[in-house]
């Protein structure tokens, strides 16, 4: 009875599977597939598997490619990530270790200031970025990575919390000052919280579309997002299975990062519970 | 003692990326959004105050600030309420004992890595477009689907469903919370022969409020801010069917350059969110539960 009502389970978890990755397979298969295989065949599998969508897409038509963009993002990103990570470490480390006086109430407002909707921000942080002649680059990116990101702080405040002060005291006893103990001491043993820190910064950045919209205006300079966008609206009949190839390479960093680094994501995800 | 009081100083020194950031990025910006939105703000030439005027103009002479309000809120309260819902499902069937558990988190949860990307927004495009995949398969079965992003009927739940299919992030958050309910619990509800339903509405559901309140919070706020899909997939039609408050606040800061107006729309937005967060605030002393408080 029991061993039935398993196996009925175990049938719609899987039933449920596949309608959530459907698309993606399908997404996947379409990329191998000629354009017009695309949009008329219900099939799964390319009737011939050709590479046309990945070499056309690659190289682009008398306009920046797919390379270029690829690069582009990670120029955008891994900086971007470099960046929360040793000022969200650093600020961490000062809201966790220290007693200073107002420190409560600047932990307050950098808690409250993770559920202030960004759209409150937008303008004036795109009209600075104006004025001090930042825009069509990364360095809005990279600026505000530097000044330390909430969510991320908040995160590395909890990994200090969780370590004994009486670690740092030790140290202190043996001349140790506050920065050598965090790069010596404390920085070894937050390897797992530093890997979740990035690869959820690494995707989120890679993801993001509305901040590359407003910032970056040049083709040359686009990043995955906006050349994808470029792609599906700048041709008239739309070749689908170069779309497809180029959809899929856009998805593929996030894809490798899940796959490879699950328990982090998934820790990062719940240690802060915070986004999604 | 000197020695001490220098050394905690020192903590001024490690958050100063944050505090300088946080005056220049943050409180700057929020007070300069609200004092921009009393002015007529074009870029090329400075603000001119105005008054109310823009608060006046949304409500009386901008059609597409009303219909975008209704639009964002129906968007709002019908994807997140299903995106909880569906997420809490699954992550009960998932919290029992069966083999594979670590298999189906992950396929559930993949889509939802891609969080609000462009590749998303696009294969969403090629599945609902005409003649897309869902209508062809639908098709195969002889039934006629509808023009899924053509149709005003159609085209804001084609949206949703986007935002409800990425349920796997809050069901990872509700799985850890189930977890936390000690089994005890449930054994001693059922010697006293309390059902299946008993069950959930008595010990479950008030154990998860905490989480339950906490995702809904954070949906709700990210809800109301959603942009690439309705971005990419519709452009906001057909007849600004999709035009969600992002696109409305996008077109007039970015499009038209009305900094001042798009100023008001954001100070409007976030007041919008302030008010729902509070009555969210406020409704949780009627059935949060904390299980501190049972002892």
């Amino acid at each position: 009875m029991k061993k039935n009502k398993n196996l009925i389970t175990h049938f719609f978890l899987i039933l449920f599977g596949i309608v959530m990755v459907y698309p993606l397979v399908w997404l996947f298969m379409s990329s191998f597939k000629e354009t017009m295989e695309v949009v008329s065949s219900s099939k799964l599998l390319p009737s011939k598997v050709i590479f046309d969508g990945y070499v056309s897409g690659w190289k682009g038509h008398g306009r920046p490619g797919f390379g270029l963009f690829i690069g582009n993002s990670l120029f955008l990103t891994l900086p971007t990530v470099v960046l929360t990570l040793v000022s969200s470490i650093l600020v961490g480390y000062g809201f966790s270790r220290f007693e200073f006086p107002f420190k409560k109430i600047l932990f307050g407002l950098m808690i409250g200031s993770i559920l202030l909707p960004n759209t409150v921000l937008l303008i004036p942080r795109y009209l600075i970025f104006r004025n001090i002649k930042v825009l069509d680059s990364y360095l809005p990116f990279w600026i505000q990575a530097a000044a330390g990101v909430p969510f991320f702080i908040f995160m590395f405040v909890q990994f200090f919390r969780g370590i004994p002060k009486s670690l740092d005291e030790s140290a202190l006893i043996d001349g140790c000052g506050s920065f050598k103990i965090l790069i010596f001491i404390l920085l070894p043993l937050m390897a797992p919280t530093i890997f979740s820190a990035s690869i959820l910064q690494f995707i989120w950045t890679w993801d993001d579309f509305f901040q590359s919209l407003i910032y970056i205006s040049s083709i040359a300079r686009f990043p995955v997002s906006l050349g994808l966008r470029l792609s599906i609206d700048a041709m008239g009949i739309p070749p689908w299975n170069e779309i497809a190839a180029m959809s899929l390479l856009a998805m593929t960093p996030p894809i490798v990062i899940f796959f490879s680094a699950q328990k982090y994501f998934v820790e990062g995800i719940v240690t802060t519970g915070m986004k999604g | 003692m000197n020695k001490i009081k220098r050394k905690e100083y020192v903590g001024y020194l490690y958050i100063l990326p944050w505090i300088i950031g946080f005056l220049t990025l943050t409180i700057a910006p929020f007070v300069s959004t609200f004092l921009f939105s009393f002015t007529d703000y074009s870029v090329l030439s400075g603000p001119k105050f105005t008054g109310l005027s823009n608060y006046v103009t949304m409500f009386t002479l901008d059609d597409l600030f009303l219909k975008s309000l209704k639009v964002t809120l129906v968007y709002v309260f019908f994807s997140v309420p299903c995106k909880l819902v569906f997420a809490l499902f699954v992550a009960m069937i998932l919290n029992r004992d069966i083999k594979g558990i670590g298999v189906y988190r992950t396929v559930y949860y993949l889509p939802s890595i891609f969080g609000g990307s462009v590749a998303l927004s696009v294969l969403w495009r090629m599945l609902f477009m005409g003649d897309g995949l869902i209508n062809r398969m639908l098709a195969t079965l002889s039934i006629n689907g509808p023009d899924w992003l053509g149709d005003t009927h159609y085209s804001l739940i084609t949206i949703s469903l986007l935002q409800v299919w990425q349920f796997g992030s809050s069901m990872v958050i509700f799985l850890v919370g189930l977890k936390q309910i000690p089994d005890y619990l449930y054994e001693a509800a059922m010697i006293d022969g309390a059902g299946k339903a008993k069950r959930f509405l008595h010990i479950t559901l008030p154990l998860l409020s905490p989480i339950i309140f906490f995702n809904l919070i954070m949906q709700t706020i990210n809800s109301f801010q959603t942009f690439t899909a309705a971005y990419v997939v519709t452009s906001g039609g057909p007849m600004h069917s999709t035009y969600l408050y992002a696109l409305l606040l996008y077109d007039n800061a970015f499009r038209y350059f009305k900094m001042g107006y798009a100023s008001a729309l954001a100070w409007f937005l976030f007041m919008v969110l302030l008010v729902v967060t509070s009555l969210l605030f406020k409704s949780s002393g009627f059935w949060l539960h904390y299980m501190d408080s049972e002892n």
